[in-house]
């Protein structure tokens, strides 16, 4: 079934691009559609109570190499699969409906959102640490393309800013990855990238700190978080709307769910050392993405910042290094993906009322569009983590596991909630409130728009009443790939602190 | 007195044989006064050399025997690289069918010419991919370089082809002039010219020699002069950019993969027991080619002084499996030297056709807008700029992994993490090539020249269809290989591990 989840968007990118022109859209929507359709059997053949992976592919890919072709999904990673098919449905609808891209280039722009597909799937399933590198790397060919040849403004300079950022992390994450197997081998004499066996086999604390600091390297970038996040904003502003929404909504959480997966589980000392230099990152980014959030004036840049300040908290969750933060870093993933996919469909449609991205230039469209304004309110109170939304019980996950491990962080990290509220409502107020600017009219959602709207705030609502759907599947394999560090976290803080004797002598602690 | 005549292995010597008849058929072929006729007649000779020679060397793949008396090795490695060095010079003869320098507008045509040159060069490369013997590596060396010399220059209506030409014979010479002096110093040393009785020789410490020492610096320079490795790289971009493009698609493809094959010959088998001597200078070189050669293809608008930059970068990688002198360091480089040949010579093709088809030349302005007015060669090219640039999906990719992992295995990690961080630099101008196709609309372009005169407009753009044709044809195959042995590796992976096993042995 994975085979098929994965496989099944690229399918049909190479099918449109063989397709009649005006046919290429649709069959880049029903790629996306069946996509969403296995992933939906997916989690719902899901066995919630065992921790390990489900649906597994293990193939031989190149042997001389160790590498091979492994697919699996679990607690942490089959929301993410889930997700990553609704917002492609969402985006590639979104681009149909509207009849993006103008300049006729059709199939290269379908073709290019599917390849992205593919590889965002590719890289939540992959269980081989070469093979989830690979997808890493290979979801930024398509962003390339598709912000360069179909964006606005500065684009060409944008995103290569963003390609030479983000691979300057992933390439020392390349070779990480394959220090990693041969240190690995050298112990054991046999050469293997799967995560599975890394695990079982650790590296020794000092090769482990640095091969750890070129992974965060990469992930942090791809997040992104705060000071190496210099290629958003241009990004951000110059690509296409639904390239915007994949990229905030989908791409950003591979960076987070590759802490989860590979780093805490295979580098779990060198985790602990550099527990809190990321839990300082990780508040920085709050604080500071909460403050550009509202002092931007261009939508776009409003809920990028705030992007940025979501997966500080998903990143502080992580970091805690408690399976209460990880339970909840895994469940704000889905709803800030959910939640930041619906703004970029609200700016979309508000830009092709008013054809303008600029906060000082909107206002009003509340007045006619009641249906509309429900809509966008609903998503702005999730935004804003109020309590009833699933947003709110995911950071409270998140505090709570941050306040067992490092109190002092987590309450400079709780003033980024009060300062989600601002910039939450003042997005909300700016564009929907205030007068109308001449020339706008004030219009209800049109159909089109609701088809893609719509469902995205359902999924919000959904969360919002069961969030134990996702926290139960979760818990188990949470427990899996946290417990071990939080195992040796606390035994090193309560070594230290010497009130009590660690039980396990033979856990490194520095 | 009894004189006993040397065995001669018929079979080994077989694609030399093959190689060095055809060179002189061609040259007969290429009296035919008419340009046409000479074009295809000449050219069937020529491919079916290279096939014939091909088809011999894959006939004797397995084989693992020494020739001539011990100066040449005839073995996978050998027979590996020169298969790489047969299919770019394959790929090359169609690329100038159409060149000025060979359908000179006013003269004779030269097929013949470049063709016999071209063979001869392939000669040396077969024969240099097998020494094992100082002398015959060194004319090996020359029999491969003079021929290069010429064709670079053979543009005579242009000056910087004949600049190209001098400059490449100048700085050509000086290379082979060291390498010639640090050769005559490790047969000083050692007493020996034969591969096998240096090693004997050399047996242990060597800093104790300065002779031997002398002579390993010398010869290291000499072959980074050939394989355009920085410091001794400065030709590289000069010569690339005024020599034909089909000449510099060869020359940076072929000469790379057979020096390469003797440097691991020389360095890892002769002087194999003084490793300790050379390797670090070695990844000293290979690290200063890696930076230099990223920052040197950075705001280079000439596409072939980009690609000349590119490969001196490029270079540096490989350069980074010869120093980590193993088994699988080997079947890297192979396979690297395989894909860098898959990469490099559609990126050469779309540059041949774009210089005839716009007033722009080699530079990047040519290519805009290559996009929406020739999706497929701008697929092409696109698929080779990432695959240099080492993104998954293409056989970069998996190389950049093969050259990674014996770096990081002899503890040489701080080469592989300068490997990834070149990597990251050259994106930045492999990428720009690719913004270039998709993202910047065409130019206006001035009207084509002028048809040559004498020749029947309407028949010479109809041949002219069919010779583009062929180059398209053989650029998309190069592309589409590039992506499915990136996703498909394991045959090429299997194709250079025998290769490496070859001489692992050996280490």
């Amino acid at each position: 079934m994975l085979n098929v989840i994965l496989w099944a968007p690229l399918a049909a990118g190479v099918l449109l691009l063989i397709a009649p022109r005006p046919a290429a859209r649709w069959i880049g929507v029903a790629g996306a559609l069946v996509t969403l359709g296995f992933a939906v059997a997916l989690v719902l053949d899901f066995d919630s109570a065992a921790p390990g992976l489900q649906h597994v592919v293990d193939e031989s890919w190149i042997p001389d190499l160790g590498v091979r072709y492994a697919l699996g999904v679990d607690g942490i990673s089959v929301f993410l699969v889930l997700l990553t098919a609704v917002l492609w449905t969402a985006g590639t609808l979104f681009s149909a409906l509207r009849s993006y891209p103008e300049d006729g280039r059709t199939r290269f722009y379908y073709f290019l959102l599917a390849l992205g597909e593919t590889a965002a799937l590719g890289a939540f399933c992959a269980q081989d640490l070469l093979l989830f590198v690979l997808f890493f790397d290979l979801m930024l060919v398509p962003f390339f393309f598709l912000i360069g040849a179909f964006g606005s403004g500065e684009r060409i300079a944008a995103t290569t800013k963003m390609i030479v950022y983000t691979l300057v992390g992933s390439l020392l994450m390349l070779v990480g990855a394959i220090a990693t197997a041969i240190l690995v081998a050298q112990d054991t004499g046999e050469l293997s990238f799967s995560i599975a066996d890394l695990r079982a086999n650790l590296l020794s604390a000092g090769s482990q700190e640095w091969i750890f600091c070129f992974f965060a390297a990469a992930f942090l970038v791809k997040m992104p978080a705060f000071p190496i996040h210099g290629w958003m904003p241009d990004a951000y502003r110059a690509a296409p709307l639904p390239v915007v929404l994949l990229l905030s909504g989908v791409l950003s959480k591979v960076g987070a769910y590759g802490f989860l997966r590979v780093v805490l589980p295979v580098y779990p000392e060198a985790t602990v050392t550099f527990q809190e230099v990321v839990m300082v990152i990780a508040v920085a980014s709050i604080l500071y993405g909460s403050v550009m959030a509202f002092t931007q004036t261009n939508v776009r840049l409003v809920a990028g910042y705030s992007s940025v300040a979501q997966l500080g908290f998903i990143t502080l969750g992580v970091f805690s290094l408690r399976d209460d933060g990880a339970d909840g870093a895994v469940l704000q993933m889905v709803n800030h993906g959910l939640v930041v996919a619906a703004i970029f469909v609200v700016i979309g449609i508000l830009y092709a009322r008013t054809r303008t991205e600029d906060l000082t230039e909107m206002g009003g469209q509340a007045m006619r569009a009641p249906v509309l304004a429900a809509l966008f309110l609903v998503v702005t109170l999730a935004t804003l983590a109020m309590p009833g939304s699933a947003n709110f019980i995911g950071e409270f996950y998140i505090l709570n596991g941050a306040f067992q491990s490092k109190i002092a962080l987590a309450f400079v990290a709780a003033i980024g909630i009060a300062l989600a509220a601002f910039y939450a409502l003042r997005l909300y107020q700016r564009t929907m409130h205030n007068r109308l600017p001449d020339g706008v009219e004030s219009r209800e959602i049109s159909l089109r728009d609701s088809v893609v709207l719509a469902p995205l705030v359902a999924c919000i609502v959904a969360l919002a009443l069961w969030p134990g759907v996702i926290l139960d599947r979760g818990e188990a394999s949470v427990d899996q790939n946290v417990g071990a560090v939080t195992a040796l976290a606390t035994d090193c803080s309560a070594y230290s602190s010497a009130t009590v004797e660690p039980a396990n002598t033979a856990v490194h602690c520095e | 007195m009894t004189f006993e005549a040397p065995h001669i292995d018929y079979a080994g010597i077989s694609p030399v044989i093959a190689l060095t008849a055809g060179l002189v058929v061609v040259l007969v072929g290429g009296l035919l006064a008419s340009g046409r006729a000479q074009r295809i007649v000449v050219s069937i000779l020529g491919l079916g050399t290279l096939a014939a020679a091909a088809g011999l060397c894959i006939w004797q793949w397995g084989e693992s025997k020494d020739l001539v008396a011990g100066a040449l090795r005839l073995d996978d490695l050998a027979l590996a690289v020169t298969l790489i060095a047969i299919a770019a010079a394959a790929f090359c003869i169609p690329l100038s069918w159409r060149e000025e320098s060979v359908e000179r507008p006013l003269g004779p045509t030269g097929h013949g010419e470049f063709q016999a040159l071209l063979i001869c060069s392939v000669l040396g490369m077969t024969l240099i991919a097998q020494a094992q013997n100082l002398i015959a590596f060194f004319v090996a060396l020359e029999l491969l370089s003079i021929p290069l010399y010429v064709l670079c220059g053979s543009a005579l209506r242009r000056e910087e082809s004949l600049e190209s030409g001098l400059k490449y014979l100048i700085i050509g010479s000086i290379g082979s002039a060291t390498l010639l002096y640090g050769l005559a110093f490790i047969y000083g040393a050692s007493g020996s010219t034969d591969f096998g009785a240096i090693r004997t020789a050399v047996g242990g410490s060597v800093l104790d020699d300065p002779l031997l020492l002398i002579g390993i610096a010398l010869s290291a320079a000499g072959l980074a002069f050939k394989l355009s490795i920085a410091p001794f790289h400065q030709w590289t971009p000069d010569v690339y950019e005024g020599a034909p493009t089909p000449v510099t698609a060869f020359m940076a493809v072929a000469t790379k993969a057979a020096v390469f094959c003797v440097l691991v010959r020389f360095f890892e088998v002769a002087l194999g027991p003084a490793i300790d001597d050379w390797q670090p200078a070695l990844a000293a070189l290979a690290a200063v080619s890696i930076v230099v050669g990223n920052a040197g293809a950075l705001g280079q608008d000439s596409l072939k002084r980009l690609l000349g930059y590119s490969g001196v970068a490029q270079a540096g990688y490989m350069l980074v499996a010869v120093v980590a002198a193993s088994e699988a360091g080997i079947s890297a480089l192979v396979f690297y030297l395989a894909g860098y040949a898959l990469m490099n010579l559609p990126a050469f093709a779309v540059i041949t056709i774009r210089e005839r088809e716009t007033p722009f030349g080699d530079n990047i302005r040519a290519v805009e807008g290559l996009g929406r007015e020739r999706p497929a060669l701008a697929t092409a090219l696109t698929v080779s700029m990432l695959a240099l640039a080492g993104l998954p999906g293409t056989v970069g990719f998996i190389g950049k992994l093969f050259l990674i992992e014996p770096a990081v295995d002899a503890d040489y990690t701080w080469l592989a993490v300068l490997i990834a961080i070149g990597s990251a630099i050259s994106l930045a101008y492999y990428l720009r090539v690719a913004a270039a196709i998709w993202m910047r609309p065409g130019r206006e372009r001035a009207a084509p020249a002028p048809a040559i005169a004498g020749a029947s407009q309407e028949a010479d753009a109809a041949a002219d269809g069919t010779r583009c044709r062929v180059i398209i044809g053989l650029t998309l195959l190069a592309a589409a290989a590039t992506v499915f042995f990136g996703v498909i590796p394991s045959p090429l992976v299997d194709w250079a591990a025998n290769a490496g096993e070859a001489i692992g042995s050996l280490l």
